[in-house]
């Protein structure tokens, strides 16, 4: 599967470059060059949030997360669930790994979401390695403010639906 | 919102403090790590991780590529027209669409989304774009969140993170919205 969706990258960054060497050779190799460089720039931030991110989550305490997150634990365990995906570090493993693991300590399901849906939107850590280098900080902000109420609404919404 | 000039690509540099705060943290972490749990799982980590960074390097750097081509190959009227601050409701639908088909992982979906911001994309389309791509993203669903939780948990959330992008694109216009009315009114 991951092949998969790295081989469409490929394939799109291809068929734009290939439009863009029609249109003309110079445009198409500035481009490049320019991908390129901010692909570079990008390379020590990355590096430090992936081979970073395993020691933070190798000291976090995973069965006081789930005991934190129980089904009885209500608002209060929401709120704890969104500023708990909130610090947990980027990545693409370690929400979802926390994440399952609390479900299976006994973690409300409403919270478990509320808890990746908050890690998957706005992890601390994410937001300053790759978000604001990357993206104006202007639109970094709104998108925060914006997202804030999300992970709430979901949890409402499974809670009044019920368990799957 | 037609005020809103189009936001400029940012000159990136490899390394500033936030960057430094996390290799605080990251050296702490790896420092207790080291401690606590012996030199063995020190270097186990240190190597899975090791190889999950070589694993995302080919996508950051197509990632890359998408965000220089797009930004000199997209016709300016045409994302002004459908993802622009006048798309209105149908504007913030593209953007969420896009987000669920786009390929990718977040350092990827980022400079796509300035991308498109700096040639005139609407901002609250932008953050449903990103919203979207974070929480319906086909991707990082079959990949990482399936293997996880198990298909009935994941089809669950998924159906109820169905309205959440649209939801934080409009929240996004009316922030912006009411920040430029109180600039107005300084």
């Amino acid at each position: 599967m991951i092949f998969f969706v790295d081989g469409l990258l490929w394939v799109i960054a291809l068929a734009l470059g290939v439009i863009a060497a029609s249109r003309s050779r110079a445009l198409a190799l500035a481009s490049i060059r320019e991908g390129v460089s901010d692909c570079i720039k990008l390379l020590p931030r990355i590096f430090l949030g992936v081979v970073g991110s395993g020691y933070i989550a190798a000291i976090l305490p995973a069965e006081v997360v789930g005991r934190w997150l129980g089904a009885d634990s209500g608002f209060i365990g929401l709120c704890i669930a969104v500023i708990g995906g909130v610090i947990t570090p980027g990545g693409p493993v370690i929400g979802f790994s926390i994440g399952a693991a609390a479900l299976k300590g006994g973690a409300g399901t409403p919270q478990v979401i509320a808890y990746t849906i908050a890690w998957a939107l706005f992890a601390v850590q994410r937001l300053f390695i790759w978000e604001i280098p990357v993206m104006p900080p202007r639109l970094v902000w709104l998108r925060v403010m914006a997202s804030l109420p999300l992970p709430f609404l979901v949890a409402a919404a499974a809670m009044l639906f019920g368990r799957p | 919102m037609s005020s809103e000039a189009p936001l400029k690509r940012r000159p990136r540099k490899a390394f500033d403090w936030s960057s430094a705060a996390l290799a605080v943290a990251v050296f702490v972490s790896a420092a207790v790590v080291y401690r606590r749990d012996g030199q063995a799982r020190f270097l186990e980590i240190f190597f899975s991780d090791v190889e999950l960074f070589i694993d995302i390097l080919p996508k950051v750097l197509a990632a890359c590529l998408i965000a220089a081509f797009v930004a000199v190959l997209m016709p300016r009227d045409v994302v002004l027209r459908w993802v622009g601050a006048e798309s209105g409701f149908l504007g913030i639908v593209i953007a969420t669409l896009a987000g669920v088909i786009c390929p990718g992982g977040p350092i990827t979906i980022f400079p796509i989304a300035a991308a498109f911001v700096s040639i005139g994309a609407d901002t609250g389309a932008a953050i449903a774009f990103i919203t979207s791509w974070t929480l319906l993203g086909y991707a990082r669903v079959l990949v990482w969140e399936l293997p996880f939780f198990g298909g009935e948990f994941v089809v669950w959330r998924i159906i109820i993170s169905i309205p959440l992008p649209i939801v934080a694109g409009f929240l996004a216009r009316a922030l912006m919205v009411y920040i430029n009315r109180r600039r107005k009114a300084e």
